[in-house]
């Protein structure tokens, strides 16, 4: 092994390397989030909840309580939990096909009862784990196992907004907003906000990780990267879409 | 240009998902819903890439409930469609799937079944017979055919759109992991040229006409006033079932005659309890083999009269325990012992059958000669 | 079903073992045999160990998996472990020799065989073809498929490559015949 790269203090260390794929963006989402989580220092209090997708692959990557849920289900269980105890910090996280298809009813009414949670959804624009169909983020165009021939916008329509669809149906007191793997330093400062938002017993707050999938991209590094800055922000603008009014940021 | 994929007869070999889309392109089937579940998905990926050549149409829903109930609008429409799914996606289904038991609405519904409870493995089980056979909050009003090789995939899926469309009840091709994913030789065919003739389809609304004028309108519901409305419904829902499952019921038993010992299994595992019962009868042992080919009708009375006869059977499944309900519900009464080999989510070899079956035998508990 | 062969095959992502599998069931489906192929499969999409179960007979193929196979071959050290369950007093085992970690070989095997197969692909001729080179041990240790068998399904498989680049096909065969030679001077 070479250098080893600096690990957020919340990371569990027993459980690396991860096993996402090479180049994948959900360790780098995850790496965004466990610097978030050390720098709240809410490590003590935060329980994570990872989907049915390739986000079930961190089970067992940070040194807090994990769940692992159903696909697209991780929201009610996460909501469930906090209900029960407000104490908690509940963070949902899933994958586009789990928040944007599957879960999509759960994402749309946590929001609008403003549920005092935080969910992070990562878009990589395919269903990773299932081997790369085509999910509701896939970009005009795109080509996957079940649009072999091209996403056709006739058809099947365009790709899901998600943050501009919460901020358009949640509260006041919600916060949306996307980041990218591409700005790990802005992607850090949303995750903040999100899980302080919480914190303060404000509202719901969501998060969308613009990523990357190597693997069912079949890119190269390049490629990859030239796809998830160029390709995606054509659809996907990145910026926060939705901050809550002011009672958290007063102080 | 509207090519027909499938001429002549052909002897291929491909793995089963790959089988079934040709299967239902062969089936004359018109349209595909479905979401992405390992291990169901190459249906779905064969499909989109076969179904624009063939006039065919493909939709991706956003979940199982959608894939099922969207079925069903195509059903509705009067067309061939089918959807695919396995483990926590079937689950889901069976939200849909009761609602076409109570409409008699013929969808298919392919299973491959994966590990079990919850999202468990990817892989392989026959933990799903259960909730196949009789999920929702119904009567188990289906047809469930569980195959055990790629002929049996090919074949099925032709006759499950044929036994929707006559009989008007869901029915199931139930396979598993292994089906979905293994390469073996088959006979591909186009079924007219074996005498099979696809059972016309029609619209169930949507008829042409005015409704009111020049006919009837349709009107379908799942929802009743009063208990005696319901029962009268189910009671005769379920005559129908009786009165038809004769004609549905299939099985296979073989050296069944004078069998002492008989090896009953289903699905994938028929095919190791095929060789272990083989093996036996070369090695000395009476013993027989019998495979419910339709779960849902059960061959109970079949099964029933050879296992009155023997003097044990065991039960061989990757479950623990759900063909042996079936079995002991089919046979009540028949004073028989059965043991098992259950082995949920995991593959079952013939060597193993064939050892425990001479386990029991060494028990001494079983008078067999 | 005596004249069953069970083969396992394992590697790395990438190594290319499910290919071989596939080339080799495919000849013998050609050759009017019965074949059976499955792979391993989980929910990692990348980094775990790739298992080829094949089975070839003249009868019909009972289970899809075995307990024990004929033939094991491991590509990595990962592969050895995995596939140690595999092996038992009937069984050839083959490893690459660059695995020089060989603590983990089975010790109950009929034969073990170490044969150089990532060496040679690299050194005499090209990384892409290593799977090949296996393909030539396959066809050699068990003689399930002939040589002319395997030539025709890699013309299947790459034929549109071959038109492309004459050199390829050269290449492939070259590699299917050292595969072969590797097994032959250890047995
Ligand atoms: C009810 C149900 N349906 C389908 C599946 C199969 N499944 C597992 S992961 C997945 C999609 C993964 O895609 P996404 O949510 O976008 O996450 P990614 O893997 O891309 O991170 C699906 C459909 C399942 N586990 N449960
Ligand atoms: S399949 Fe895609 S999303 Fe899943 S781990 Fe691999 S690169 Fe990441």
């Amino acid at each position: 092994m070479s250098v080893e790269p600096k690990m957020p203090k919340c990371w569990r260390k027993e459980s690396k390397p991860h096993k996402f794929c090479p180049g994948c963006g959900h360790g780098l989402a995850l790496k965004a989030l466990g610097m978030a989580i050390d720098e709240l220092g809410i490590q003590d209090k935060v329980v994570f909840g990872c989907d049915i997708g390739c986000s079930l692959l961190a089970w067992d990557f940070f040194d807090v309580d994990i769940v692992q849920t159903h696909h697209g289900r991780t929201t009610p269980v996460i909501t469930g939990l906090k209900r029960a105890n407000p104490d908690l910090i509940g963070i949902a996280y899933m994958g586009d096909g789990g928040g944007y298809a599957i879960g999509s009813q759960h994402l749309v009414n946590a929001a609008t009862r403003n549920e005092k949670i935080t969910a992070i959804l990562v878009n990589n624009t395919n269903y990773g784990m299932t081997g790369g169909q085509m999910a509701p983020t896939t970009l005009p165009n795109q080509k996957t196992e079940t649009s072999p021939y091209g996403r056709s916008i006739e058809e099947t329509g365009y790709p899901t907004q998600g943050p501009e669809m919460v901020a358009a149906i949640a509260r006041d007191e919600a916060y949306a907003a996307r980041g990218t793997v591409a700005n790990m330093r802005q992607l850090k400062g949303f995750f903040k906000k999100a899980l302080q938002n919480q914190i303060d017993g404000n509202g719901f707050s969501f998060v969308e990780v613009l990523s990357t999938c190597p693997t069912n991209w079949r890119t190269d590094a390049k490629g990859t990267w030239k796809y998830l800055e160029e390709e995606m922000t054509k659809f996907f603008k990145v910026g926060e879409f939705k901050t809550p009014a002011a009672k958290g940021e007063q102080s | 240009m509207i090519k027909n994929l499938l001429q002549g007869e052909k002897k291929v070999f491909m793995t089963g998902n790959e089988v079934i889309a040709w299967a239902a392109i062969a089936a004359k089937a018109d349209i595909m819903y479905g979401y992405p579940i390992t291990p169901q998905n190459e249906i779905m990926h064969y499909w989109t890439r076969m179904a624009p050549k063939a006039g065919k149409k493909f939709l991706q829903t956003e979940d199982e409930l959608s894939a099922g109930f969207t079925t069903i609008g195509g059903v509705l429409a009067g067309k061939r469609a089918f959807t695919g799914t396995a483990g926590p996606g079937n689950t889901l289904m069976q939200e849909p799937v009761s609602m076409a038991e109570m409409m008699r609405l013929p969808m298919v519904i392919v299973i491959q079944q994966r590990g079990g409870p919850s999202t468990a493995t990817v892989i392989y089980s026959q933990q799903e017979t259960n909730l196949t056979c009789y999920g929702g909050n119904g009567e188990g009003l289906r047809v469930v055919y569980s195959t055990a090789t790629h002929q049996d995939l090919f074949d099925y899926t032709i006759k499950a759109f044929n036994t929707a469309w006559k009989y008007r009840f869901p029915t199931f091709v139930l396979a598993d992991g292994y089906q979905a994913k293994m390469r073996e030789s088959l006979t591909m065919y186009d079924p007219k040229d074996r005498g099979i003739d696809m059972v016309p389809v029609e619209p169930i609304l949507g008829k042409p006409g005015v409704p009111g004028i020049d006919r009837s309108p349709t009107h379908i519901r799942n929802t009743y006033n009063t208990e005696e409305e319901l029962y009268d419904v189910i009671m005769s829902i379920a005559q129908d079932y009786e009165k038809f499952a004769p004609e549905i019921i299939e099985y296979d038993e073989q050296n069944i005659n004078d069998a002492e010992i008989i090896i009953i299994s289903h699905g994938v595992v028929s095919r190791a309890a095929y060789g272990a019962m083989l093996e036996l009868r070369e090695q000395g042992y009476k013993v027989g083999y019998f495979r419910p080919i339709t779960l849902r009708p059960f061959p109970a009375k079949q099964l029933f009269n050879r296992a009155r006869q023997a003097k044990m059977l065991i039960v061989v499944e990757s479950a623990l325990g759900q063909l042996a309900k079936l079995v002991k519900d089919a046979i009540y009464g028949c004073a028989t012992p059965i043991e098992n080999l259950s082995k949920p989510g995991v593959g079952i070899i013939s060597e193993e059958i064939v050892e425990r079956v001479k386990t029991l035998l060494k028990g001494g508990h079983f008078n067999v000669s | 079903m005596s004249n069953l062969i069970k083969i396992a095959l394992a590697g790395e992502g990438g190594q290319g073992v499910q290919a071989v599998a596939e080339i080799i069931t495919e000849a013998a489906h050609e050759d009017g045999r019965e074949a059976l192929y499955i792979p391993n499969f989980g929910v990692e999409q990348r980094g775990g160990v790739s298992i080829a179960f094949v089975q070839i007979s003249s009868d019909q193929i009972r289970a899809p998996k075995f307990q024990k196979g004929d033939i094991v071959i491991a590509l990595s050290e990962r592969a050895i472990i995995r596939t140690k369950q595999y092996v038992d007093q009937n069984t050839i085992f083959v490893y690459d020799k660059s695995i020089t970690n060989v603590e983990y070989l089975p010790q109950n095997a009929k034969y073990v065989l170490g044969i150089p197969a990532v060496e040679i692909s690299k050194t005499e001729l090209h990384p892409r073809v290593f799977n090949v080179v296996i393909l030539g041990a396959v066809v050699k240790a068990t003689g399930v498929i002939s040589e002319q068998d395997a030539k025709n399904a890699l013309e299947k498989k790459l034929g549109h490559k071959f038109e492309q680049d004459s050199n390829l096909r050269e290449l492939n065969y070259k590699a299917l015949q050292r595969g072969m030679e590797l097994v032959e001077k250890v047995i």
